[in-house]
């Protein structure tokens, strides 16, 4: 079509300027006086009606980890109903990893769970090293389980500080933040990368662990257990912690479940349920001697208590890991430019937030056809609007914290 | 009376006491701010803390916090009630300025020797919530409101057991004047034994407690903190303020802190008094020793402070009336009792 059938726009220059009919011509609007009636009542309503006041949390709120927003509808200090608003941060990973290579696509999702990246590459990583039918060598494997638990360990760290701080304690926050400084020291130096290692390749690792760092981390462990004590007797065994999160946020059990939650949420409201236990066998996890810690509760105070346990738990599996650590290889023999076969593979694990899964589609080729990220956060805050009913302001953020989300998880 | 008193012209007496008063509140809140809030809990929680500004560990932090919060926009919400808004915080530093009027810091240094001293600071100290309310209202902001109107019900809650734990110091000194009671404390004796005095805090531990428990309400300090609650209410009313105005509002939490520190150790501690130190010595010693004795009661607050989690409006309110004021009847029960027996 040439510009000249264009129709012609009307333009307010030149001279087929039509400035239109003037203001003065157009009659006064004028509302049915039976509508105006009505429109008064409810101004009136509006203006009497002192139950209900609606408040935004978020999406810049100190209390939603980021970019989560709760409409909350409050009586007073009492919630009526909570909506979460999800999505400020959505990236579009499941879109843009069909447009990278599969070495391209561990860069990506290590930004999903940002304080656990080496976790979310591992099941990916499984994924493609499934479809391709070869297996990291043991030491590799031994590594990447390392390596998985001290990003558990700097995960929960972070809570068990953090969940001071949401409840009005500074000081843990900064003890948390402290001792999870050594973790993430312990993975830079293996990986070179503090928050995002992109450290997994397929077939093994990218490289060995360096000189000294075995001892290194025997220490570290030695530090976060005793990190592990003061958070029991500084923020477990406060009475006003004790007051604020008993019998707060009660996930049941099997409500939990029906609605995905998973991870320490739901082992805290007494499902027996890990999948590094239960699952499909991965990494070195058959081989290590560990124990799952449940709570009958199912309250905030329970899921404290959790992953207190489990970072303890973690810790002690690094140890016996650093023991058990076989020498060999830590690449598989792989082509150099990764080629998988098409075919379809569904792998999940127990991450430091819950289970998180990658149902990965290939064609053929270098990079994948169709990925499926299922991550836990987006799960576990499902839940919230069922929580939020009835409890009051404080709790609210109580709750929020003790769920423990990462909005990068649950926007992805 | 003094040989101060004598030469000086009654005028000159009178500024010079205002310029003494209106130089302690910001003199006393960059104190505090400095030792507790940039000193003790960096040590507390293991981090550096400002160490640079100034030369000698950081001591010129808060000055230059001070000078950066006035070069600061002076912003107003646009649907804020711009009078209200702007007179909010210096009501909050009025009733700060006011509460030391009455607080002795030596034989004559005290600016009015009122007779009912411990029942004016008391009630000049709540006048503040009357600040509070004004900046939670005219922010046009929910969550200001909200933390305006629990700051409201905090005050209702934690007047009555600050009040009922200061009756039974009344009534062992048989004074309201805190000049009174110092010298009470001063000239008193424990069985006899009249080395030290008779520190209140000795009979009246429970006042004492009980004291400072209301007095950490009555600041909105952790674990009462819910009118500013960080992590709920983001500031609380004070989360439209920018500028001076805030820093008013920084003033005014310390500068009480310290006059709620004072009033402590006034009225349990012997306040400016020093066993063995009388006339002139205790005239010019009496601030260094308050200021001691306040520092000591301070350390005990933000201690707690730094220590504690919040609590929840409601079981605030539950502690205030189902557990602080029926102990603060019982110690005035008792101290009626041995006052009498006695």
């Amino acid at each position: 079509m040439s510009t000249t059938e264009q129709p012609s726009v009307p333009t307010n220059s030149g001279p087929d300027f039509n400035p239109g009919p003037d203001f003065k011509d157009i009659p006064a609007f004028e509302v049915d006086p039976g509508l105006q009636r009505h429109l008064a009542d409810a101004r009136v309503n509006v203006e009497l009606d002192t139950g209900d006041m609606i408040i935004n949390l978020g999406p810049q709120h100190p209390a939603t980890h980021g970019t989560l927003r709760l409409v909350v509808r409050l009586d007073g200090e009492r919630v009526i109903a909570a909506d979460p608003v999800i999505g400020y941060m959505h990236r579009g990973y499941e879109k843009l990893t069909e447009f990278r290579t599969y070495p391209q696509v561990t860069t990506l999702i290590n930004r999903i769970d940002w304080l656990s990246s080496f976790a979310n590459e591992v099941p990916f990583v499984h994924a493609a090293e499934q479809l391709m039918e070869i297996e990291a060598p043991p030491r590799a494997q031994y590594i990447r389980t390392a390596l998985t638990e001290l990003s558990r360990i700097a995960t929960f760290l972070l809570f068990l500080g953090e969940m001071g701080l949401q409840v009005g304690a500074l000081t843990p926050a900064f003890y948390g933040f402290r001792d999870r400084e050594h973790v993430l020291n312990l993975i830079e130096s293996a990986t070179g990368g503090r928050f995002h290692p992109n450290f997994n390749r397929i077939g093994g690792l990218k490289d060995d662990l360096p000189w000294g760092w075995i001892a290194e981390t025997r220490n570290v462990m030695k530090i976060v257990l005793d990190a592990c004590d003061v958070f029991e007797d500084l923020v477990l065994g406060n009475e006003i912690f004790q007051a604020r999160t008993r019998s707060v946020g009660i996930i049941p059990g099997e409500l939990g479940a029906s609605y995905g939650v998973s991870g320490s949420n739901l082992r805290a409201s007494g499902v027996d349920w890990d999948l590094r236990r239960d699952g499909a066998p991965y990494l070195a996890y058959p081989e290590l001697d560990f124990e799952v810690f449940t709570h009958p509760d199912g309250d905030s105070f329970a899921r404290y208590w959790v992953r207190l346990q489990e970072t303890r738990e973690s810790a002690r599996m690094v140890l016996q890991l650093l023991d058990k650590m076989p020498a060999g290889p830590i690449m598989a023999k792989v082509a150099r430019i990764i080629k998988v076969p098409a075919g379809e593979a569904w792998v999940e694990t127990e991450n430091p937030l819950g289970q998180m899964g990658y149902y990965v589609v290939s064609k053929g080729g270098t990079g994948p056809f169709r990925v499926k990220i299922r991550s836990a956060s987006f799960s576990n805050v499902s839940i919230l609007p069922w929580m939020l009913r009835g409890v009051y302001v404080p709790d609210v953020v109580t709750i929020l914290a003790s769920l423990y989300f990462i909005l990068g998880d649950i926007d992805r | 009376m003094s040989v101060l008193a004598l030469e000086i012209g009654w005028g000159w007496m009178l500024a010079f006491k205002a310029l003494v008063i209106l130089m302690i509140v910001p003199l006393g809140a960059l104190v505090l701010g400095y030792t507790f809030l940039l000193k003790m809990m960096s040590h507390m929680q293991s981090r550096l803390g400002p160490m640079d500004p100034g030369g000698f560990h950081g001591w010129f932090q808060l000055v230059g916090d001070g000078l950066k919060f006035l070069q600061k926009e002076d912003i107003i919400p646009e649907d804020a009630d711009r009078r209200v808004f702007a007179f909010a915080p210096v009501v909050v530093v009025i009733s700060t300025f006011l509460m030391f009027v009455v607080i002795p810091v030596g034989p004559v240094a005290v600016v009015a020797n009122l007779d009912v001293g411990v029942f004016y600071a008391l009630a000049v100290s709540s006048l503040s919530v009357i600040g509070v309310l004004m900046a939670g209202w005219s922010s046009a902001n929910k969550f200001a409101l909200m933390g305006a109107l629990r700051a409201a019900g905090q005050l209702i809650a934690y007047e009555l057991p600050l009040l009922l734990a200061v009756v039974g110091v009344v009534m062992q000194a048989g004074t309201m004047s805190l000049q009174g009671i110092v010298s009470a404390q001063q000239n008193g004796s424990i069985f006899g034994w009249s080395g030290i005095g008779n520190p209140f805090i000795f009979t009246q531990i429970i006042g004492f407690l009980l004291f400072m428990i209301a007095a950490q309400a009555e600041l909105s300090q952790t674990p009462f903190d819910m009118p500013v609650a960080e992590s709920e209410l983001v500031a609380g009313y004070m989360v439209e303020y920018s500028g001076f105005r805030f820093l008013f509002f920084f003033i005014g939490e310390f500068g009480t802190a310290t006059a709620f520190a004072a009033l402590a150790a006034t009225l349990f501690l012997g306040g400016w008094s020093l066993p063995g130190v009388h006339g002139l010595s205790a005239e010019l010693l009496g601030p260094l020793v308050l200021f001691v004795k306040l520092m000591g009661v301070a350390f005990l607050m933000f201690w707690v402070r730094f220590t504690y989690p919040r609590l929840r409006e409601d079981q605030l309110q539950a502690i205030a009336w189902k557990f602080l004021i029926p102990i603060a009847l019982a110690n005035i029960i008792i101290t009626a009792i041995i006052k009498v027996a006695f």
